[in-house]
């Protein structure tokens, strides 16, 4: 049993035909070689922008590795499609922006039911509707985290600039193949668009997961079950002879369906959550810059993070005491670190191209004794450091 | 009494023992699609770990998930013919078969049904057509017969009937037939020819719901609905030389199309094959 991409003839091919040193990209091409790094080798999509580099670069460069590209009829078929080809051993990806995303959440949930490893990646753009089709935003934030329905976690990563989608989106993958659960990549159509300077690495620097299989028959047998421990069942794969049954149905171990009791269903959903919540080591991660003697703290995540640094780092050199938090992985959200960071700062300032998303998972967690505001701008232009910078200056 | 009928059915050795009894209701067609399906990749001699079965959802859907002892994937509402696309990608050397009904396939799933045939991607589809939703109670469907009564069109239904098999024929499938629950040796053929044809295959099986259906239209017996398919079936070669107003509520049995075109998953292998040749990365 194999998942396909971890051959060594995918290595040798991936060295060959990606050298590393420093390329110009642009943010969409980053998050399609990041995903080619990551041992991607399946991908079915629907145009949509600003998103469609993903699948254009994917179209180009897949076939080259011996992979598959599909462009499907729609999105709800894309992600369908994606979640068949991951139970035959692909590790697969989807890219789309908002209202695509708002079709893929039926089937993301089911993916979500049946463990089933993948990675869409949401190139957030204006909304809500067709809004500003080809303007970035980062609208998105509780989309990714409640846009289907039921009780259920989801993991979701947001890259700060070009080179970071490189390795946010490697990181997508490995969270997603070591947990079985798909994971969402919140990116943007600011950062999508933007060339800059990356640095392909070489095959060796990026480590790369797989899912973990059944080690015997038994294993096999319960394909939903939790032999190790860890909330994560082994998957065994289609075409191996093991008749497992897969479905978005409440399931008992073994995969076949029981809808009536209760004790099953309460079971299967708290392990699903369980799994995530005991596994915070796989796939949390956040940056601090200036945090310990700061009184002002700055909160960023995705595109807005780095106009942010600029901000707190002239405001260090005007002598403000300000620093900054940016979560990468912002569902589940590090709301401990933001507790304890919390007790430490007399203000807040929570800046993204939105209304006010970040901010209420922020609000959960700090005292308030702490002033709390937020820097908002929407429109499809991000937010400049002079704009973030004025608004420290005014709690300073 | 149930042990006895599993012991002397031969195709129980198809089935998932664990999902039984079906929760299908008495009388219908479900069952006899099911038998015709086993019966089918038994003379075939196909081996089940040979074998994925898609379903969406709906009483048809169960039919393949969790009764038929495969690997089984039992998706989200319309969705199965794109869920079994990247199966069938993922092992083209497989038989990727998926059995539903025709709310699910030709209503809500109806874009991935065309979108299939127009790629021609080798999957067999049997396509269970009751003219109802029967799990959410039986009501109107695209395939409800114009006239009839439904939980949803209480007075008469005033649409007219999707021709499923006439429309994928006429969106590229490479093998397309129809049949009902009366014809069952007809229908284990064309089954048989479906799983054998290379391209996308569809056979829609004109099945009795006597509970949803039959019940509100004058037919509650299961034999008396099998009694109206096999009065206004009508072969395909004798449906040619008749009118439109002749054929009005009647069922056209028989092969639709037969024929051979390029099948998706070899042209997109052959296609990667070309790409790697032409940049010298063969062999690697």
């Amino acid at each position: 049993m194999i998942i396909r991409g971890d051959e060594p003839e995918q290595l040798r091919l991936l060295k060959r035909l990606y050298k590393p040193g420093n390329y110009f990209l642009q943010g969409n091409e980053a998050v399609a070689y990041g995903a080619l790094f990551a041992g991607c080798r399946f991908y079915a999509g629907y145009p949509i922008t600003p998103s469609s580099e993903i699948a254009e670069t994917m179209a180009r460069e897949l076939p080259k590795l011996g992979g598959y590209y599909l462009q499907m009829e729609d999105e709800i078929g894309s992600i369908a499609a994606m979640v068949g080809a991951s139970w035959t051993g692909f590790k697969v990806m989807t890219a789309t922006a908002g209202p695509g995303f708002s079709l893929m959440q039926e089937n993301l949930g089911y993916a979500v039911m049946t463990e089933t490893p993948l990675v869409l990646v949401d190139v957030q753009r204006s909304g809500p509707s067709t809004g500003q089709a080809t303007k970035g935003a980062q609208g998105d934030f509780f989309q990714a985290k409640w846009g289907t329905h039921g009780d259920h976690p989801i993991v979701a990563v947001s890259p700060i600039s070009v080179e970071d989608a490189f390795w946010e989106t490697v990181r997508a993958f490995n969270i997603s193949e070591k947990l079985r659960t798909p994971v969402v990549v919140l990116f943007d159509g600011v950062l999508a668009h933007t060339r800059e300077q990356i640095r392909i690495p070489d095959v060796e620097e990026v480590e790369i997961t797989y899912r973990k299989l059944p080690k015997n028959e038994e294993e096999a047998k319960l394909p939903f079950g939790d032999p190790h421990g860890d909330g994560v069942p082994p998957m065994p794969l289609f075409g191996h002879g093991y008749f497992t049954h897969v479905t978005g149905s409440t399931h008992k171990e073994n995969g076949l369906r029981d809808v009536y009791t209760p004790e099953v269903h309460d079971r299967l959903v708290r392990r699903i959550h369980r799994k995530i919540e005991q596994n915070k080591h796989v796939y949390e991660k956040y940056e601090e810059y200036f945090t310990d003697d700061a009184e002002i703290l700055v909160v960023s995540w995705g595109v807005t993070a780095r106009p942010s640094l600029g901000a707190v780092l002239k405001a260090r050199d005007e002598g403000i005491r300000v620093g900054l938090f940016v979560p990468k992985t912002v569902h589940p959200f590090p709301g401990k670190r933001i507790k304890e960071l919390g007790k430490k700062v007399r203000a807040i300032l929570v800046p993204e191209m939105n209304l006010g998303q970040l901010i209420l998972e922020v609000q959960r967690f700090v005292n308030d004794d702490v002033l709390l505001k937020g820097v908002n701008k929407i429109g499809g232009v991000p937010l400049t450091v002079e704009e973030i910078l004025r608004e420290i200056r005014g709690v300073a | 009494m149930a042990k006895e009928i599993y012991s002397t059915y031969p195709m129980v050795k198809y089935l998932r023992k664990e999902a039984l009894p079906t929760a299908l209701c008495p009388g219908c067609g479900g069952g006899t699609v099911l038998n015709a399906f086993a019966n089918a990749v038994d003379q075939l001699k196909i081996d089940p770990k040979d074998l994925v079965v898609v379903s969406g959802i709906g009483c048809s859907a169960w039919i393949a998930s969790p009764y038929f002892l495969a690997d089984t994937l039992h998706t989200t509402h319309g969705r199965a013919i794109a869920f079994a696309t990247g199966v069938k990608v993922g092992l083209p050397d497989k038989k990727v078969v998926v059995i539903s009904g025709d709310g699910d396939l030709a209503s809500i799933g109806g874009n991935h049904l065309l979108h299939a045939a127009r790629r021609n991607i080798d999957i067999t589809v049997l396509l269970v057509n009751n003219f109802i939703y029967g799990m959410t109670g039986g009501q109107v469907a695209p395939t409800t017969p114009f006239g009839a009564k439904t939980t949803t069109s209480p007075y008469r239904n005033i649409e007219h009937p999707l021709q499923i098999s006439e429309t994928v024929a006429a969106a590229g499938a490479s093998y397309v037939a129809r049949w009902t629950t009366a014809h069952v040796y007809q229908l284990i053929e064309s089954i048989k020819t479906a799983l054998q044809v290379k391209g996308f295959s569809l056979v829609e099986v004109i099945s009795q719901c006597p509970v949803q259906y039959g019940r509100r239209n004058k037919m509650k017996e299961p034999a008396e609905m099998l009694r109206w398919f096999l009065k206004n079936s009508v072969p395909v070669s004798k449906a040619k030389k008749m009118s439109p107003e002749e054929l009005e509520g009647k069922f056209i049995i028989g092969e639709i199309i037969n024929r051979q075109r390029p099948e998706f998953t070899e042209e997109l292998n052959k296609l990667i094959d070309e790409v790697q040749e032409h940049f010298g990365l063969k062999g690697e």
